[in-house]
C-alpha cells in the first residue's frame, strides 16, 4: 500500500469555492487557486476541483478556474463537473487537469470511459459515483439498489435506477483507473464516510478508491482506509479550519496509517508522520 | 533560479496535457516552449519528453514527426534531456503494452506491466518513496508522485538506477549525466519535484 492520499476538495461555482450539505445550501469558502496552494503547502497529496453547478445549469466546467489552480499547484489536480464528452475532457486536461472525473455522461454512455482511457490512458480517467442509500442488501437479483446503494446524477438531483456497486465494477471494466466514491447521505454531514459502501466497492474493483462524503476527523479517515480506501477526500473540515492537512496527517500517523511526510531540501524525508506501511 | 531564466523545450506531438509540465518549469523561472520539429529537438539546450496515454500512440507520434534520430542522438551524446513517465518508457527497447512496437532503444530494457492482485492497485496512483543508487546527482531520495500501470524492472548497465517498491522492485528513474528518465511525475511531486527539476536545470 502507498501512503494514503489526503485530498482537499474544492467545490466550485462561478469561480468561487462553495460548500453545502447534501449538495444543497451552498456557502462561499474562498478563491480556488489560493485555497489549492494553501492546501499544497499544508501537505495535500492531491486536489480535486468539482464544478458543482456545471451539470444542472448546463455549463462546462470553468476552464479559467482550472488554469488558475494549475498555475499555482504542483501536486496532482483532478477536475470534474459537466464533462459531457471527450472534447470537454481534452479541454480540461489542456487547461491543467491531470485527471478528469466523469459522472453523468459516463452513465448515459459508458463507452465514454473506454474512449477516454484509449486517448489519455486509464490513469487519467476517474469514474465519479454519487451513491444514495445506507447499505443493507435488498435481494440478490442484480437490480438497481440491490447493494443498498443506488446511483444518483446531476449533482444528486436525479435517480437513474442503477446499482452503485455494480456500476463501479462496470466503470472499471470500461476503462476507469480510479473511483471517486461519494455518499450523498453523508456529504457535508460530518458523520464519517459510508464504510459499507467502501467495502462493497473495494470487493469488486482493483483500482484505487477515493472515499468522499462525511469526513469530520482523522478517525473517520482511518476507518475509510481500513474499509478499503486508498485516498480520502474532505472539504468542510479543511475549509472551515477545524483541521489542517498537516494536522490530519500527524493524527493519522498516530493511528497507524501511513501518510506521505513532507520533503526537506536537505535530501532527507522528515520522520514525523511516517507511519506503518 | 536567482533571476537567471533558463530555456526549456518540451516535445509536443499530440494534444497530450502538458499544462502541468509547462507551469512546473514556469514556476521555476524558466522560459518554456513546445515543439515537434526535429531541428529544434536536436538543438534544444534542455529538452523534456513528456508522455501520457498509450505507448504505441506516443511512439507513432514521435515517428510521424520524424523525431527519432534527434531524440536518440541527443540522449546518446549526453545533452540535457528529461523523459517523464511514458517519456521514460519510450526510451526503452519496447513495452509489453504494445508488443512489436519498438521504443527508441536508448535504454536496454523492456517495459512490463504490474501484476494485479495481492492487494496492489493497478494503476499505481499516488506517492511512493524513491531511493537513488550511490552516485546519482539529480534524483533525490523522497516521495514522488506516480500514475502508471507499466514499469521497467532491470537497471541497464550504463545508467544509474533509482529504485522503488510496488509489487516488487522497479525502476523509478534512471540517470546518466544530465539525461534523466523518471517513471514518476516530478512536475506533480510538490517540493520534492521542484528540487529534482532544479538539479536537472543546473546539471
Amino acid at each position: 500500500m502507498l501512503p494514503v492520499r489526503i485530498i482537499p476538495c474544492l467545490d466550485v461555482r462561478d469561480g468561487r469555492v462553495v460548500k453545502g450539505v447534501k449538495f444543497r445550501g451552498l456557502t462561499d469558502q474562498g478563491d480556488p487557486a489560493a485555497l489549492a496552494r494553501a492546501y499544497e503547502e499544508q501537505g495535500a497529496d492531491e486536489v480535486v476541483v468539482l464544478d458543482v453547478t456545471a451539470t444542472p445549469e448546463g455549463r462546462g466546467t470553468r476552464l479559467d478556474t482550472v488554469a488558475a489552480v494549475r498555475a499555482r499547484l504542483s501536486v496532482p489536480l483532478t477536475v470534474g463537473g459537466g464533462i459531457g464528452g471527450i472534447e470537454d475532457a481534452a479541454a480540461l486536461l489542456e487547461a491543467g487537469a491531470d485527471k478528469v472525473a466523469v459522472n453523468t455522461a459516463a452513465l448515459r454512455r459508458p463507452a465514454l470511459l473506454t474512449d477516454l482511457a484509449a486517448r489519455f490512458g486509464s490513469q487519467c480517467v476517474v469514474a465519479s459515483i454519487d451513491a444514495l442509500g445506507s447499505g443493507g442488501v435488498r435481494g440478490g437479483g442484480g437490480r438497481p439498489g440491490d447493494s443498498g446503494y443506488e446511483v444518483v446524477v446531476r449533482s444528486g438531483t436525479e435517480r437513474v435506477a442503477r446499482d452503485a456497486v455494480a456500476w463501479a465494477r462496470d466503470a472499471v471494466e470500461r476503462g476507469a483507473g480510479e473511483i471517486l466514491l461519494t455518499s450523498i447521505d453523508r456529504d457535508g454531514t460530518r458523520s464519517g464516510y459510508e464504510l459499507l459502501l467502501l467495502r462493497a466497492v473495494r470487493s469488486v474493483v482493483q483500482v484505487p478508491i477515493v472515499a468522499s462524503g462525511g469526513a469530520d476527523s482523522p478517525e473517520h479517515m482511518a476507518d475509510a482506509v481500513r474499509a478499503g480506501a486508498d485516498a480520502v477526500l474532505a472539504a468542510s473540515i479543511f475549509h472551515q479550519g477545524n483541521w489542517t492537512v498537516e494536522g490530519v496527517k500527524a493524527a493519522l500517523a498516530g493511528l497507524g496509517v501511513s501518510v506521505r511526510p513532507g520533503y526537506s531540501a536537505a535530501g532527507q524525508t522528515a520522520r514525523a508522520g511516517e507511519g506503518a506501511a | 533560479m536567482s533571476g537567471r531564466a533558463r530555456a526549456v523545450t518540451v516535445v509536443r506531438t499530440s494534444t497530450a496535457n502538458l499544462a502541468s509540465v509547462l507551469t512546473g518549469f514556469e514556476r521555476l523561472g524558466c522560459t518554456v516552449r513546445t515543439t515537434a520539429d526535429p531541428g529544434e529537438v536536436a538543438a534544444a539546450d534542455r529538452l523534456v519528453l513528456p508522455g501520457v496515454g498509450a505507448f504505441a500512440a506516443a511512439r507513432r507520434a514521435i515517428a510521424s514527426h520524424g523525431l527519432e534520430d534527434a531524440l536518440r542522438e541527443r540522449i546518446q551524446r549526453g545533452h540535457p534531456t528529461l523523459g517523464i513517465c511514458l517519456g521514460m518508457q519510450l526510451m526503452a527497447r519496447g513495452s509489453e503494452e504494445a508488443p512489436g512496437v519498438a521504443g527508441l532503444g536508448v535504454l536496454d530494457g523492456v517495459v512490463g506491466s504490474y501484476e494485479s492482485g495481492g492487494g496492489w492497485r493497478v494503476p499505481q496512483m499516488g506517492w511512493n518513496l524513491v531511493t537513488p543508487a550511490e552516485g546519482c546527482e539529480i534524483v533525490p531520495r523522497g516521495y514522488a508522485y506516480f500514475a502508471n500501470s507499466y514499469r521497467l524492472t532491470a537497471a541497464p548497465g550504463e545508467w544509474l538506477p533509482v529504485w522503488c517498491e510496488y509489487a516488487g522492485r522497479f525502476l523509478a528513474a534512471v540517470e546518466r549525466g544530465p539525461v534523466v528518465g523518471c517513471q514518476f511525475h516530478p512536475e506533480l511531486s510538490g517540493d520534492y519535484g521542484k528540487a529534482l527539476l532544479m538539479r536537472w536545470l543546473e546539471a
